[in-house]
């Protein structure tokens, strides 16, 4: 009778631990089977479309002085677009502020070509001038890829923006008491079958920042960061940043001094 | 008219010529099959493209992933060892099956590589015709409803 | 002449590997705009390819196939292979580009 009962509890365990282990292999193989997706999906990634228009706009004469954005200086000296995005957010020293690579750009528009900024800021993501953003960054950012993101908070601007866009992370706010690290802030968090990166850890931050701006298949829309940084906050259900503002910068420069070291796969292709 | 002006009239001329033998040539090659592509059911399409029922056949092997992270771009291909001069991409589920076809000339490799919306979780059909018979894979995708992350 | 495609073939051991990216919106026709209409299919129809004047690929595609459609085939041809990509959309609106097999 003793040893049946054993028996019996012992089959129920090892049932119990195969039920187990086979939900999270059933977990981990569909982690393996959106990988593949992605692998299948990864040559021929529709960005090249925006970023062979955005090399086009870079080149062309635009706006009230009709000029080229050829002598936009994106931290490397005027002119020099590769290698400049895996730099980017830095301190600039004529406008005297940390910018990055869009509010950099709107610096340059403004400037060589007499556009006004407010106009992009104004315009809805993918439309208008916004559409004019989309494709030159699609351009600037192939001409990082495989570098090294590597950006500095030597300068006290810089740091004060780092500083404050780790404020700005983990501030919880808004209905749902969400912050950026209510999704990002921990290790293994995932909605539905995205894996949330850590953005705390150098790894985690690489994942993100390294990947954005990219071309999203759900949209067939190519999202900048800025985008991308302004739909986070839609889904935390917090009020809409300005477009290029303090706390968009700082977030970026939270995320790509964490990131430090990793690898620039700009344009992405994401779900 | 001097001659640089000359010169460029015919240069003009002939690059139209050139450009109208182009389109030409686009509208020659197989006429959209309407009647194809808004075709319902498997079936259907099966008809109308003249496939009658194909046979499973392991000469045809369709690539597609097990899961696709989002239905609006699944990437599926079809590669077969026959002599396909024809490969058609089926969806059973969706609103109308016949996804793509494509006509294969000589010296081009039965093989073709493309993405496809899938409206839900279904069987994928790749057809191929070759030497007068029609064959085919088959293979379920999954579809997810994608997510909010990412 | 609508936007341009991405068109890269590269030749290796007598074969062109030609991988193909278009731009283009391909309106399944199923979807709603936010007034509650469909919003009308519109999509490339039919795609023909040539290297050196001889059709190499015709296509057709449905609606279903996905936005800013992607085609990968191969054939026998060399390098220095002028391939011409052409497509037709079911509005009539076209597109021509080319690209020489490196």
């Amino acid at each position: 009778m003793q040893r049946k009962f054993t028996l019996g509890l012992a089959i129920s365990i090892s049932a119990a631990l195969l039920i187990v282990s086979s939900s999270v292999s059933a977990q981990n193989s569909a982690t393996d089977d959106i990988a593949k997706y992605r692998e299948m999906i990864a040559d021929g990634n529709p960005s090249e479309l925006y970023e062979a228009a955005g090399e086009e706009l870079w080149k062309k004469p635009a706006g009230p002085k009709n000029a080229t954005l050829e002598k936009c200086d994106l931290g490397l000296g005027p002119g020099v677009v590769k290698g400049a995005a895996a730099q980017l957010p830095r301190y600039f020293k004529d406008t005297n502020k940390v910018q990055d690579l869009e509010s950099r750009l709107m610096t340059c528009m403004q400037v060589l070509q007499g556009r006004v900024p407010q106009e992009m800021i104004d315009a809805p993501f993918q439309k208008g001038p916004k559409k004019d953003m989309e494709a030159i960054v699609a351009y600037v950012v192939t001409l990082s890829k495989g570098d090294k993101i590597k950006v500095s908070t030597a300068h006290p601007k810089e740091k004060e923006m780092y500083e404050l866009g780790k404020r700005a992370f983990f501030f919880q706010g808004g209905p749902m008491d969400f912050s950026c690290a209510s999704c990002h802030g921990e290790d293994g968090k995932r909605i539905r079958l995205q894996d949330l990166p850590n953005i705390t850890t150098q790894k985690g931050a690489a994942m993100g920042w390294g990947y954005w701006p990219a071309y999203r298949v759900s949209s067939g829309q190519f999202w900048t960061m800025q985008q991308r940084l302004n739909d986070c906050y839609r889904q935390q259900r917090f009020p809409f940043p300005i477009y290029a503002s303090d706390v968009t910068i700082a977030l970026s420069m939270y995320m790509a001094k964490n990131a430090n070291g990793g690898t620039v796969e700009t344009p992405g292709l994401k779900r | 008219m001097n001659q640089q002006r000359r010169s460029l009239l015919k240069y003009s001329a002939v690059f139209g010529l050139m450009a109208s033998a182009g389109l030409i040539s686009v509208a020659q090659a197989q006429e959209w099959n309407k009647a194809a592509f808004e075709g319902k059911s498997l079936e259907d399409v099966f008809k109308i493209l003249g496939a009658g029922s194909p046979d499973k056949s392991g000469a045809v092997t369709l690539n597609a992933p097990d899961i696709a992270e989002n239905g609006a771009v699944v990437p599926v291909g079809i590669v077969t060892t026959l002599k396909a001069e024809q490969m058609a991409i089926l969806v059973e589920k969706n609103p109308s099956s016949l996804a793509a076809q494509f006509f294969i000339p000589a010296g081009t490799e039965p093989f073709v590589t493309t993405r496809i919306k899938m409206g839900q979780t279904s069987n994928v059909y790749a057809l191929v015709k070759a030497d007068g018979k029609w064959s085919m894979a088959v293979k379920e995708v999954k579809v997810t409803l994608g997510g909010c992350g990412g | 002449m609508a936007d341009p495609m991405r068109v890269r073939a590269a030749e290796n051991g007598g074969i062109v590997d030609v991988k193909i990216l278009m731009k283009h919106d391909m309106e399944s026709g199923q979807r709603k705009d936010t007034a509650g209409k469909t919003i009308p299919a519109w999509f490339i129809s039919t795609i023909n390819v040539k290297a050196n004047g001889k059709d190499v690929l015709n296509g057709q595609f449905g609606p279903a196939v996905s936005k800013d459609p992607f085609l990968n085939f191969k054939y026998k041809g060399a390098k220095g292979d002028k391939i011409v990509v052409s497509w037709v959309d079911s509005k009539g609106d076209k597109r021509t580009d080319e690209a020489t097999a490196s």
